[in-house]
């Protein structure tokens, strides 16, 4: 075995020559990253946003489905996804079992339930005085609850970071849905694991760099979005209130 | 144009099984300042939200400029403005808060710019307008809402306790400015507050709320002369220690017997009472006079008490003294007059009352 600062240069070496091998999975990995989180947003924002701008009878249920949702483990989902997606399952005819689709459908499920959850909260953190005093001065009801929604932003924008962030780092339900196939659905976490195993610690490690970058990203632009926001004067710090 | 711009009617708010509003009939008249005056908890945020129409009566009706307000009154919305006791600044600058309720009806964005750059400088905000909100301190954002409410011009502007959560120096400055602002930028302004100094200083007209009833309307002046209840003497200043019934009506003044010795008091006489009620005896301290116990009775005044000092309060302008024999008694005399009178814990001296300058308030048990 190589020793680790062999592993370390020759990892190095890979990320500044771009090893089209490597690179190759990074795309990939971001491109089913990228239309997962796309379906999730799609699918989780107007969800997190209705229910918590919303009132209605069976509310806290719904809440509740958002939260159980929000804390799946992605092992469960690909293993639900690929019994659903294999050849004997109910859906084994759309033959996306090992496939980049299957991959996005499974991600996105666990990509859904994380945006709407955290974007509820963020919704919910705004307080409702905010589409009150909107009101008060005139304006209508949609343009208060865009006032509101514009209080949010930046907890909506933490919840699409985290959602990327959530699924780019996924491993389990891509490996089981997709396969790990080279060249057809190996992304950067399987491939971190079977290059492991094979003993390619510098490929693995490269793949490991460029993740922990992109968490680094994405650490950055949350940090970032839990600054700023309104306030109501005499509250301390956060905008709450009463 | 209608004399009167807002109106209510029966109206009634009820949190499950507690009223917290029940208004037989509410008017703001056409113009000025009109404040709603009462304690915490009389029903005044509630209130304030009904009329804004940012909640729904339980029954009655609302009348804006002699119309009907209808299900939702989006078209009566967009004439008045409501600035809430913490008013919510939204996230961004000084200035895109002034300019959050102004839209295209409201004319060019020329137009509407320079709304903004008027009001920014009428309240001292333009060297602040690019300032994100969340550096303003407590009177600087309180002056922001209060230019963002007047940007599109309401034609009523209400405010819910606006200088309750500011510092005394930084409220009396904006006492001051909110008067000016009020008087020059808005049609109609209806103030609700806790605070006498404010309607007192503020306001034309001033409704008193106790306990979700508007209890006595009228002038300020009125409401000092004739309190309609305890409640509203004591926020004018008065004194309310003297509770006694009413015996007998005698030369046009009614006479009371008031505490544990019946002592007689006479004060001025008022048509709703009648001999065995009880009443509150009402007066302002300012008009009692203290005089030395062997002075020779040269006044008209119908009320002479002896007294004994019992406390005499440190100030420097007019001074409190606690007086106590028959009747326990507070006066407020000027520094030079205590201080010719020897006032000291244990002196006697002579306090009169003059019949007309004492009221009495039905009690309310």
């Amino acid at each position: 075995m190589d020793s680790f600062y062999d592993v370390v240069r020759e990892a190095v070496r890979l990320l500044i020559g771009l090893d089209p091998a490597l690179l190759e999975i990074v795309l990939r990995s971001l491109r089913v990253s990228g239309l997962a989180l796309l379906v999730g947003v799609v699918v989780g924002l107007p969800v997190g946003v209705g229910v918590g701008l919303a009132r209605f009878p069976g509310r806290r249920v719904v809440v509740a489905l958002i939260h159980t949702g929000f804390a799946l483990p992605p092992v469960v989902v690909g293993l639900f996804a690929y019994l659903l997606l294999s050849r004997s399952g109910p859906m084994g005819e759309l033959e996306l079992i090992f496939t980049q689709f299957g991959m996005v459908a499974a991600q996105a499920v666990i990509a859904a339930p994380y945006i709407a959850g955290i974007s509820l909260a963020a919704v919910q953190a705004v307080p409702h005085d905010v589409r009150l005093q909107a009101r008060a001065l005139g304006v209508s009801r949609p343009a208060a609850v865009r006032a509101h929604l514009r209080e949010a932003r930046l907890g909506l924008a933490a919840a699409v970071v985290a959602g990327f962030g959530v699924v780019i780092s996924e491993l389990g339900a891509v490996l089981l849905v997709g396969g790990d196939v080279v060249g057809e659905t190996r992304v950067m976490t399987t491939a971190i694991v079977a290059e492991t195993r094979e003993g390619d610690l510098a490929a693995a490690l490269a793949l490991a760099i460029v993740l922990l970058a992109l968490a680094l990203v994405v650490n950055v632009l949350l940090t970032r979005a839990q600054q700023g926001g309104g306030r109501a004067w005499g509250a301390e710090a956060e905008p709450t209130w009463r | 144009m209608a004399v009167t711009l807002l109106r209510a009617e029966g109206l009634v708010r009820r949190y499950g099984s507690r009223t917290v509003v029940d208004v037989d009939a509410f008017e703001v008249p056409d113009a000025g300042i009109t404040a709603v005056l009462g304690p915490n908890g009389a029903g005044k945020s509630t209130l304030f939200r009904l009329l804004l129409l940012l909640e729904k009566p339980d029954a009655g009706r609302i009348y804006f400029d002699d119309r009907p307000v209808r299900r939702g009154g989006r078209a009566v919305r967009r004439r008045m403005a409501g600035v809430f006791q913490r008013p919510y600044l939204f996230a961004g600058t000084v200035e895109e808060n002034v300019a959050f309720a102004l839209g295209p009806r409201h004319g060019s964005a020329r137009e509407r710019d320079a709304r903004v750059a008027e009001l920014l400088d009428a309240l001292g905000l333009t060297p602040m307008a690019a300032l994100p909100v969340r550096a303003l301190s407590g009177g600087e954002s309180q002056r922001v809402a209060l230019a963002r409410a007047l940007a599109p011009r309401p034609e009523l502007l209400l405010l819910d306790e606006p200088t309750a959560a500011l510092d005394v120096a930084t409220r009396r400055r904006f006492r001051e400015e909110l008067a000016a602002m009020a008087r020059t930028h808005a049609g109609t302004v209806l103030l609700f507050t806790q605070d006498p100094a404010d309607a007192f200083a503020l306001a034309d007209r001033i409704a008193v709320m106790e306990a979700g009833r508007i209890v006595q309307t009228g002038p300020p002046e009125a409401l000092v002369l004739e309190p309609a209840t305890p409640f509203i003497a004591a926020l004018t200043g008065a004194e309310l220690r003297l509770e006694g019934v009413v015996r007998d009506r005698e030369d046009g003044l009614l006479v009371v017997a008031v505490g544990p010795a019946e002592t007689v008091v006479r004060t001025a006489d008022r048509g709703d009472v009648s001999p065995g009620m009880r009443v509150h005896v009402a007066y302002r301290p300012e008009d009692l006079t203290l005089l030395p116990a062997d002075a020779p009775i040269e006044t008209s005044a119908r009320n002479r008490f002896h007294l004994r000092v019992t406390a005499v309060g440190p100030s420097a302008g007019v001074v409190r003294v606690r007086l106590e024999g028959d009747v326990v008694l507070c006066a407020a005399v000027s520094r030079p007059s205590a201080e010719a009178l020897g006032l000291a814990p244990g002196r006697t001296v002579v306090a009169q009352l003059k019949a007309t300058a004492a009221r009495v308030l039905r009690a309310a048990w």
